[in-house]
């Protein structure tokens, strides 16, 4: 059984759970650090528990302080949402050790595909091929740049720890190459406690195409379709829609069945994004697997029509996946999700502060964990808020998607709105000519 | 000789200083580096020079647009 989960994490995606959860006629427990206290979707929870201090590892990373306070307000799992504890394999045996249900998939997969070198190579043993890349770096001058050389440049480093494009460093020649293998090993060691390295070859302007996958205990994978993420700054995504545009229905399918075939057979279980690249020429290859949900599931959700957070917990809960999903899934319309970030919209340099007018637009999706008069705080990341628009297609979503972000009413801290908006009415954009580079291109970053 | 005053472009934390007072540096070289927002921001003086004064400590919180070193250059 599973009556009750307490949710890891703080901002929209606890919103998120917790209305899952009700959905579902499960009883939410909320979390939430000093720097968080008074924030609205706590109300939504049936209890709020203080984790600690503002930083987050202090709080929210803080595994004992999270298991404690599961412990303390007696539920039978932990949804760890996505970032934080999401993707550490330790923490998970650690929720299934305490007797909880821990709403992900089993921590040898989190562990599998944690380890971004491992992760390849294992994907590449059953036929999925990634772009040219290296082992882990060893500490030599000299070894670092030969590897670097059997790629070519230019190549991409990057931590084998740790995703979401922290600490990944593109280098165009060799004089660049070990400042910024240093630059990457400092970061990397911070926020992944992991300072293992490799390089990757750096496409020409690739897309970023990923695949929703959905799973059961029972070895039963399905996915739910793809979405194009490509729209990106500092490597993370701040655009992303369902279908991706301009690529035949076949090639997608036959991704997705090729995908779900791998899975299947590694017996992977709860739901994963397969993130993949797509170069100029059409050829795919593997970047990474998330194994928790998306940031940008709302799009998946939007085409359709399933909740992915419902359909999650319910995995977690044993259900099998003909139960959880109906047969078959289509996809209808289109849909499109823009981040608004608490950043300047040149240099996407964060801005914290108070949220002295914060009025989301009204009649469209908005996910946030915000209210008028919160504060913004230096501690977290800089997500405002998430806008996720349906249309019957992409000429239309594109439409909404604008129109809601213009009706966006925001004092007190500056908002990336102003690149977003230049992104929709960029030429390339409308005409789905996108790739990984275009809104560095739009703000001339 | 100018002295310069070197202000912090974001509000954050001062994660780590790289230089120290009477140090020479390079124009864009970084004096310090802060973090906001899951975010590393290196502070760097567009004019090369000798570190006059650090402001700051590791670990101290920062406002936008407050000065955490004084370069003479």
């Amino acid at each position: 059984m599973l009556r009750s989960i307490l949710i890891a994490n703080r901002g929209a995606v606890a919103a998120r759970i917790i209305r899952a959860c009700r959905s579902l006629g499960i009883r939410p427990v909320a979390v939430y650090s000093e720097a968080d206290a008074g924030a609205p979707y706590l109300a939504e929870a049936d209890t709020a528990v203080a984790i600690g201090p503002a930083p987050a590892q202090a709080s929210y990373l803080n595994q004992d302080a999270v298991i404690g306070a599961a412990r303390q307000a007696g539920v039978e799992g932990i949804h760890p949402g996505y970032g934080f504890l999401s993707e550490n394999a330790a923490f998970a045996q650690r929720v299934i050790d305490a007797g909880l249900v821990f709403v992900g998939p089993s921590p040898r997969w989190i562990e599998a595909m944690g380890h971004k070198t491992r992760a390849r190579e294992l994907v590449a043993q059953h036929g999925l091929q990634s772009s040219p890349g290296s082992a882990i770096l060893a500490a030599e001058p000299s070894a670092i740049t030969e590897a670097a050389r059997a790629i070519g440049f230019p190549v991409l480093v990057k931590p084998a720890g740790g995703g979401g494009g922290i600490g990944m460093i593109a280098v165009e020649r060799e004089d660049q190459l070990l400042a910024a293998v240093e630059r990457a090993r400092s970061m990397a060691t911070r926020g992944f406690a992991n300072g293992d390295l490799y390089l990757e070859k750096r496409l020409d302007r690739p897309r970023h195409i990923e695949f929703q996958v959905v799973a059961d205990r029972d070895g039963h994978v399905r996915h739910l379709f793809e979405r194009d993420c490509s729209v990106q700054r500092r490597n993370q995504k701040v655009i992303e829609e369902a279908p991706a545009s301009g690529i035949a229905r076949t090639e997608i399918e036959a991704r997705g069945e090729r995908i779900v075939e791998v899975l299947s057979r590694l017996g992977y279980d709860n739901i994963g994004t397969v993130e993949m690249l797509m170069d100029a020429r059409g050829d795919f290859s593997f970047l990474e697997m998330n194994t928790r949900l998306q940031v940008e599931h709302g799009v998946t959700e939007e085409v359709t029509g399933l909740d992915l957070v419902a359909i999650q917990i319910r995995l977690a809960r044993g259900e099998p996946l003909a139960h959880v999903l109906p047969e078959p899934v289509r996809i209808s319309g289109h849909a499109m999700q823009a981040r608004v970030y608490a950043e300047d919209p040149k240099r996407f340099l964060p801005s914290p502060g108070t949220l002295r007018t914060f009025r989301p637009p009204a009649g469209v999706r908005v996910e946030t964990g915000y209210a008028e008069g919160g504060q913004v705080t230096p501690f977290y990341d800089p997500l405002l808020a998430k806008v996720i628009v349906h249309a019957p297609d992409r000429r239309q979503a594109l439409a909404r998607l604008d129109r809601a972000l213009a009706g966006f009413a925001i004092e007190g801290v500056k908002t990336n709105i102003p690149a977003l908006r230049a992104v929709l009415a960029s030429p390339e954009f409308v005409s789905g000519e996108i790739d990984t580079g275009l809104l560095g291109r739009i703000v001339g970053a | 000789m100018a002295k310069i005053k070197i202000a912090s472009e974001i509000t954050g934390a001062v994660w780590k200083i790289t230089t120290q007072v009477g140090q020479s540096i390079a124009a864009g070289e970084p004096l310090m580096i802060l973090e906001s927002m899951k975010m590393e921001i290196p502070v760097v003086s567009e004019d090369g020079g000798t570190v006059r004064e650090i402001l700051v400590k590791e670990g101290d919180a920062v406002q936008e647009g407050q000065i955490v070193a004084i370069v003479e250059g």
